[in-house]
């Protein structure tokens, strides 16, 4: 689409009966000085993910997969096979259980959700390469991760549909600290 | 206080200590010169020196024109001392910390260059022109802001500290760490925050009745992501565009950061660029995983949100030296993330007697407040503590008290990592006769 195009496709967006919507959105006496804008037009930003799957990509991958992905992209920090993280900020992707008040909060020892794996790598990773991977990648990594956790097995296919089914072990085991302010 | 410095002068009017060990009255130090000085003199162990001034002479840099006023000023040659201190100066591939140094400041504000500032992906370069904040999610009409556009919205200012859930989280050590204010408590920080209220932009994109929280999201390159309830949101949050009168610092979220006054550090996300309005948090890795709190039990703590009632001695503290027995302030800063501090207990006996310090005006809610407190050291050793209450009754646990609930590690943690956060307690620092200051548990 062109530029040209675009405008029209937004200008098109706006005239829309949304436009009434709008019309009705500013307070009064608000400055108006924002843009209106379509989800769509965000879309490239809003990466976010939920705990119930909402925000997840279209695509797939195991942890076979996830290896080898893990291998070319990941373990020069992290260590191979997630142990001994060669970088001083990344730590192990596994360990044992949690031993006292500083942790190993790791994914099978720490994690309430399945989606913090894929919404952190997808938005945030390889730390000097972030937003390169592909959805199939991510999926794919996010798999070998729970898979060397021993949460789910090596073929298990990860997607929009089955990693927010994944139960983690540690996830009934938090407390909210001030309820009365949510 | 030149009359103080007259011995003798003044002496008539003593001031009876208040607590052990030499603490004074607090209204000593509320402009009463001749009170102070009777303080100063009354009693045993005076310690006043009593040498004579040497005759004054003209320095050199009273005899010659000075150096040209530069546009943009920065302190004395002879204060380059006075430096955050980092924690990975290299930029390895790892977050980095620069921490401020409490124990060389005084006063309530800290310096924007001296601002605390964490960054987990290093320090963005935001060209101001190009960066967009957008609102979107459960709203009538998702809505885009230029820094421009934002900056033609009606403004309040606001003083208030931002603390990382981190700070002094060193003190989970079983064994104290020999460190300055600065390594313990270093990533706490407070300035004027100048921007436009949160709630003024909600009303303009309107809001789906549905909406709970809201993610909010930096221009970093983690794009680091934090859940913040709309009761907050709603409450004080702030867009905030301006540190201390000028535009934010890049290690405070230039162009533009989420300002939650008294919520931790993390949650107040810089460089922000992008709120969703949503029903449910989106349990990022900052708040699924990061700043969950493990307790001694293997449950955790969830959104903690607030940095709790908080008071450290900074002068004296670890790395000053006393110069012999005499006069000295003790003081501090106490905060809450609830509200405005209401009274700071000092004591000079590891809390077995405590006086009630000054608080210096304005008392401000979720902002430091210094507390200042006269001390008359006789120069045997001696335990400094302080103790803040808020204004809603919360009190400063002692170190016993909050590892009783918290727990501490079973070996020293790295001093500049989080093994865990949301540490409260009382810091004791222990002066000892060679005037030299240990940090003690006590």
């Amino acid at each position: 689409m062109s530029t040209l195009e675009a405008r029209y496709a937004l200008a098109l967006l706006l005239a829309l009966p949304s436009t009434a919507a709008f019309a009705e959105a500013p307070g009064p006496g608000t400055p108006g000085f924002g843009k209106p804008v379509s989800e769509a037009d965000i879309a490239a930003w809003d990466i976010s993910v939920m705990p119930d799957g909402t925000g997840l990509p279209a695509g797939s991958g195991t942890a076979v997969q996830g290896a080898r992905v893990y291998a070319e992209k990941c373990s020069a920090c992290h260590g191979d096979n997630g142990r001994n993280p060669a970088a001083a900020g990344a730590g192990p992707m596994v360990s044992g259980p949690i031993a006292g008040i500083d942790g190993p909060k790791t994914i099978g020892s720490f994690y309430g959700y399945s989606t913090i794996v894929f919404d952190f790598v997808r938005r945030a990773m390889p730390y000097n390469m972030p937003r390169t991977l592909t959805s199939d990648e991510v999926y794919a990594v996010t798999a070998y991760l729970l898979s060397i956790n021993k949460i789910i097995g090596e073929t298990d296919v990860m997607n929009a549909q089955t990693l927010p089914k994944v139960k983690m072990p540690n996830r009934d085991n938090f407390i909210i600290r001030f309820p009365d302010r949510i | 206080m030149g009359k103080s410095n007259r011995r003798g002068d003044g002496g008539g009017r003593q001031l009876n200590a208040v607590a052990g060990n030499g603490l004074v009255d607090r209204r000593a130090l509320l402009g009463r010169g001749a009170a102070l000085a009777g303080a100063m003199t009354a009693g045993i162990g005076t310690g006043l020196t009593s040498a004579a001034a040497e005759p004054l002479t003209d320095e050199p840099w009273s005899l010659e024109t000075g150096a040209v006023t530069p546009p943009l000023q920065t302190p004395s040659r002879f204060e380059k001392h006075v430096v955050r201190t980092l924690s990975n100066p290299d930029n390895e591939f790892r977050n980095s910390h620069a921490r401020t140094p409490h124990h060389l400041l005084n006063g309530s504000v800290t310096p924007n260059s001296l601002h605390f500032s964490i960054n987990h992906s290093g320090l963005p370069d935001i060209d101001p022109e190009k960066h967009r904040l957008a609102i979107h999610g459960l709203v009538k009409q998702p809505m885009v802001y230029t820094l421009e556009a934002l900056s033609r919205y009606p403004m309040v200012s606001q003083m208030a500290f931002l603390e990382c859930g981190g700070n002094s989280a060193p003190m989970f050590s079983p064994q104290p760490f020999q460190a300055t204010a600065q390594a313990l408590h270093g990533l706490v920080s407070c300035a004027e925050w100048t921007g436009v209220r949160l709630s003024t932009l909600l009303e303009e994109t309107g809001i789906d009745p549905k909406a709970k929280w809201i993610i909010a999201e930096g221009a970093d390159s983690h794009a680091l992501s934090r859940s913040v309830p709309m009761k907050k949101a709603l409450d004080d949050a702030m867009i905030a565009l301006y540190q201390n009168g000028e535009r934010l610092m890049p290690g405070n979220g230039y162009p533009m950061r989420l300002l939650l006054p008294g919520y931790e550090g993390n949650m107040n996300v810089k460089f922000l660029r992008r709120l969703k309005l949503v029903e449910e948090p989106a349990m990022s890795m900052y708040e699924g995983r990061t700043y969950s709190q493990i307790l001694p039990g293997g449950k955790a703590y969830r959104f903690y949100f607030l940095q709790e009632v908080k008071s450290f001695i900074t002068h004296p503290s670890f790395g000053h030296s006393l110069k012999g027995p005499g006069f000295y302030e003790v003081s501090g800063v106490a905060y809450s993330g609830t509200g405005r501090i209401a009274k700071v207990l000092v004591s000079a006996d590891a809390g077995k007697s405590w006086a009630e310090a000054a608080l210096q005006a304005p008392v401000l809610p979720k902002a430091f407040t210094r507390f200042r407190m006269p001390w008359r050291w006789d120069g045997q050793p001696v335990v400094l503590q302080s103790r803040a209450w808020d204004e809603a009754g919360n009190v400063q646990p002692t170190r016993a008290e909050f590892v009783a609930l918290r727990g501490e590690t079973k070996a020293p943690p790295p001093i500049l990592g989080f093994p865990n956060q949301h540490f409260n307690s009382i810091t004791s620092w222990r002066v000892e006769s060679s005037g030299e200051i240990k940090h003690v548990y006590a």
